[in-house]
């Protein structure tokens, strides 16, 4: 049948091309095909027939009426994805054709445009992580976080991978399923129970037996406080000749003192909070850098280098394919070969809108509203709000229910038109009653008012 | 004659001599009132000493930018990109239309009640793409091809353990498989063992057999492989497989070759990946993101990474219920994005999606057609066979001739306002060129190709020189790949080039 998406798809064109090519019927070009095998059915595919491009619309707006979008207030709902706001221009670029739909530059000179762009990625995301080298991106944090520590053994040739119990447990989950192909064994390190930090002295404790290839660190940690001894402790690591690798929340780099510049030796971030959706989860962009040069052989996924062309004039290219599975094979450093590339052009857009007054400004933003939030939250009876009491937030702030299950609380929420917290009681049964919630540009006064009104209506019962 | 945008666009440190009014963000001062000095909550240590060297740019500036980078770039939607084993097809508007905030606004940890209708697009899909491979299920976690074929290794390492059989450390692959198959085996802990690829251009079963034992964890194979040839054998090969005690694992990226003639289960294949922006539809978006398919057959399915959609008749809900499985391999359900842009395009297609495989299949044997007879260039492997999704052409006659390499005759084809084939790969046959054209390219646009690789051909053969010095109208010419790479002049980043720029 023709369609308008297969140019030569109309029978006489068909004819043309088969007897061009000397078959009278398009199943001989699969006479190799193990006869029993050819498929003499119509697969049960979409609904049983082609589509019109308005059928097509009428079916998934019908779908899409089946979600319910939280706009007014935006989602309080934290967990590693937060509600932030995409500007124009970051879709604009993105919904480029050039962009959108060209292959990996592996051509160059006729993709300047997206090899300078990811240049330009390479080079904010350095200066925001205070590192020498990021690469062209990865899937997204979980996945770098995953390829970092993959490296690190590498580098060190270390079997051990220390892991605070206060990083995302779906990461964490992500990293477990990778071990399953290394030879490394994993451990954990507790938090502290009034800060909700890496409980430093357990850390030592773990680092001593000197068996420890890299330590992973997330700031803000799940719980959204943020590590304030992060300094101390890659110290502590480095004294014990392990890695520090510590994946940190892109955002809160106008605000929060750079990775790199800590000591940081690997670093790692999911860019979702560089202006891009929330998109159910995927995709995101996976940020991997490395704080020295000289670690650069070892560095998964692609690189974009300048160099020049034939002329003298400035030009980029790909760098260091030698690493990469198309060429090494086996012996790669990692299989990665489709990234987040419009994801990273999407982030480069976004910060040179931002430019460094506005990362920081807008890092300023959202640390006052998370104290506010904490501060309207601490007042209602019931709740415990933060649940660290000495911990320090930025962005997600961690909070229990007292007396009461969460999920009622929740419910409530959604009645008066509210998305909640993250529950993590059932992750963290230590924790209690407990969710994430997350303030960001996107909340208003109005909003985090609103949140603490209805919450607090919700456990007074009067809903 | 066509020519590349060639703007000259500075860097994006460099646009502006000055600070510019940047985005606008308004702290509200109520809430500073309440709060009071918010720097107060945190100790000085940790906050930032220095802030990041990032322009401060107005929008326009921005947009004129990346408008201007845009421009000297190259896709599908400005012509051909036949690059072999890409897949590079055109990807749907609707597809980009549809798409709005009723999907980018969407917390992944929203209550299921609130987002039934992508849980059911996402349910469909999976059962739409279970059918289309003849597996029983499919996960729509892996964000990319790689990230598939990595979960599918892992599946296939955990399922020998779970036997008790550990010892099967060995992973066989072809020796013209994409290199992400031996790199995602090796990161499963696996040995990998080359295949080599017989005259007929198919897997050399003799060699197959000789390998084949106690130690076989299983076997990665592509059908049809990179040559474009599908493996005729393989029912034989299967069945030699699974009798060692091995499982065979299917590489989707040329699935565009057999879609809906016939079906990687049916053919014996246990387990199986899709690249969604291959074959279904969805943009590679300059290298990513993409999303990639796992599917499994049998008692293979309980290996499947978690979460999957369920329904239970009235509900859509994650189903975390898989005993063996081998966990996640990224976050969340997958790049829900692509996946949806995936849903879209088969919605339109359904049962046409045939018509994609049989338009793209004769889309490459007519060019073959076109082509074949040209001096320099022949076709290995494989004598005469039809070839599927694509067609490998080695250029060694022209090269031992006028010493004119692959990548020579693919300079000069930018120059023409086309994309390149792929180059240089399989690395089984000399100076390679693997065009794949897909369903989307009309009858004049492959006569238009194959009318430049003749031209350029023929002038390789009078002026192999001239051929040296493409391209010419591309946004820049030919780079220095030598100074790019060098250890002491590579540069990954603006401030290392400053640096550079000062020694020079």
């Amino acid at each position: 049948m023709p369609h308008q998406w297969i140019p030569n798809s109309l029978p006489e064109i068909k004819k043309e091309l088969l007897r061009s090519i000397g078959v009278n019927d398009v199943l001989e070009l699969f006479n190799d095909v193990p006869k029993e095998l050819i498929i003499n059915r119509k697969l049960n595919v979409g609904l049983g027939r082609s589509l019109s491009e308005y059928e097509v619309k009428r079916y998934f707006d019908r779908l899409m009426s089946k979600n319910r979008l939280f706009t007014d207030p935006p989602p309080f709902m934290g967990g590693g994805v937060c509600a932030h706001y995409v500007p124009a221009v970051v879709r604009h670029i993105i919904s480029r054709g050039e962009f959108l739909t060209s292959y990996t530059p592996y051509q160059p000179e006729i993709s300047q445009g997206i090899l300078q762009a990811l240049f330009e990625y390479q080079s904010m995301l350095a200066e925001l992580y205070g590192v020498q080298v990021i690469n062209a991106s990865m899937y997204n944090g979980s996945t770098a976080a995953a390829e970092a520590l993959r490296m690190a053994v590498r580098i060190n040739k270390k079997r051990k991978i220390l892991i605070p119990l206060n990083v995302n447990p779906e990461t964490y989950e992500v990293i477990r399923t990778w071990s399953l192909g290394m030879s490394s064994e994993m451990d954990r390190v507790r938090y502290d129970q009034l800060s909700g930090s890496i409980d430093i002295s357990e850390l030592e404790v773990k680092l001593m037996r000197g068996d420890v290839s890299a330590v992973y660190i997330e700031n803000p940690n799940y719980f959204g406080v943020i590590e304030v001894h992060l300094r101390d402790i890659i110290d502590l690591i480095h004294k014990y000749d392990a890695l520090a690798i510590v994946n940190s929340l892109p955002i809160s780099l106008g605000i929060l003192e750079a990775p790199g510049k800590l000591g940081a030796d690997i670093v790692v971030g999911d860019g979702q909070s560089l202006g891009l959706g929330m998109n159910f989860g995927g995709p995101s962009l996976g940020i991997l850098g490395i704080r020295d040069e000289r670690m650069i052989t070892q560095l998964p996924g692609r690189l974009v280098g300048a160099t020049i062309d034939s002329e003298g004039s400035l030009g980029f290219t790909l760098i260091l394919q030698t690493r990469e599975q198309h060429i090494r094979r086996e012996r790669a450093t990692s299989n990665i070969t489709t990234n987040s590339s419009l994801m990273a052009i999407a982030a480069a857009v976004y910060l040179s809108l931002l430019g460094s007054e506005g990362i920081k400004k807008l890092g300023e933003d959202m640390l006052y509203k998370t104290y506010y939030a904490i501060k309207r939250l601490s007042e209602i009876k019931g709740v415990k709000a933060p649940l660290f009491a000495e911990g320090r937030y930025f962005r997600e702030v961690t909070l229990a229910i007292m007396g009461k299950k969460y999920r009622d609380v929740h419910i409530k929420l959604l009645n008066a038109g509210i998305l909640g917290g993250k529950y993590i009681g059932d992750v963290f049964p230590e924790l209690g009653e407990s969710c994430i919630m997350c303030f960001t540009e996107l909340h208003t006064k109005s909003d985090i008012d609103l949140l603490a009104t209805t919450v607090e209506r919700a456990l007074r019962g009067g809903m | 004659m066509w020519q590349q945008a060639r703007w000259n666009e500075p860097l994006l440190f460099e646009v502006s001599t000055c600070s510019k009014p940047t985005f606008n963000i308004t702290i509200d001062t109520d809430i500073v009132r309440e709060v009071g000095d918010v720097k107060n909550y945190l100790p000085k240590e940790i906050l930032r000493s220095e802030l990041p060297r990032i322009p401060n740019l107005s929008e326009i500036e921005v947009v004129r930018h990346f408008t201007r980078l845009s421009q000297m770039s190259y896709g599908v939607d400005l012509g051909p990109v036949p690059l072999g084993s890409c897949t590079m097809k055109y990807n749907p508007k609707i597809c980009e239309e549809l798409i709005d905030e009723r999907v980018t606004g969407l917390h992944p940890y929203q209550d299921e009640d609130t987002v039934q209708g992508i849980l059911e697009i996402m349910y469909h899909l999976q059962r739409w793409l279970a059918e289309i491979t003849g597996t029983d299920e499919c996960c729509l976690q892996p964000p990319a091809g790689a990230s598939g074929e990595f979960a599918g290794a892992l599946m296939i390492k955990k399922y020998h353990i779970d036997r008790g059989e550990s010892f099967r450390d060995e992973m066989l692959i072809p020796d013209n498989a994409h290199g992400s198959n031996p790199a995602s085996a090796a990161m499963a802990g696996f040995k990998i063992i080359r295949i080599p690829t017989s005259e007929s251009g198919e897997v050399d079963i003799r060699a197959l057999k000789a390998v084949l034992g106690s130690k076989t964890a299983g076997m990665m194979l592509t059908n049809p492989n990179t040559l474009g040839i599908f493996e005729s054998r393989i029912l034989e090969i299967a069945d030699e497989v699974h009798g060692a005690g091995g499982l065979l694992y299917y590489d989707g990226a040329n699935l565009n070759g057999i879609l809906g003639i016939v079906r990687p289960g049916d053919m014996g294949f246990d387990i199986v990946h899709l690249n969604i922006h291959k074959t279904f539809g969805a943009p590679h978006g300059g290298g990513g993101p993409g999303a990639g398919v796992i599917c499994a057959k049998g008692e293979l399915v309980d290996y499947l990474p978690v979460p999957t959609i369920g329904f239970n008749g009235s509900k859509y809900f994650l189903s975390y219920n898989r005993s063996k499985t081998i966990g996640r391999v990224s976050q969340f359900y997958g790049n829900v994005i692509p996946l949806v842009k995936s849903f879209i395009y088969l919605l339109s297609l359904g049962p046409e999606i045939r018509e994609v495989c049989e338009v793209a299949v004769i889309n490459t044997n007519y060019f073959i057609k076109l082509i074949k007879d040209l001096k320099g260039i022949t076709i290995p492997y494989g004598d005469n066979k039809f070839r599927k999704h694509e067609v490998v052409i080695s250029l060694e006659n022209l090269f031992r001739d006028t010493g004119v390499t692959a990548e020579d005759v693919a300079k000069a084809l930018l120059d023409r306002g086309v994309h390149a084939p792929t180059i240089y790969f399989p690395l089984i046959v000399k100076e390679a060129h693997m065009i794949e054209f897909t369903e989307s390219e009309s009858k004049e646009s492959i006569e238009y190709y194959a009318s430049i690789y003749k031209e350029v051909i023929e002038e390789a053969y009078n002026n192999p020189e001239k051929l040296k010095r493409y391209p010419k109208n591309t946004s820049v010419s030919r780079l220095n790949q030598v100074m790019a790479n060098h250890p002491l002049t590579r540069c990954p980043t603006y401030q290392m080039l400053s640096k550079l720029r000062k020694i020079r």
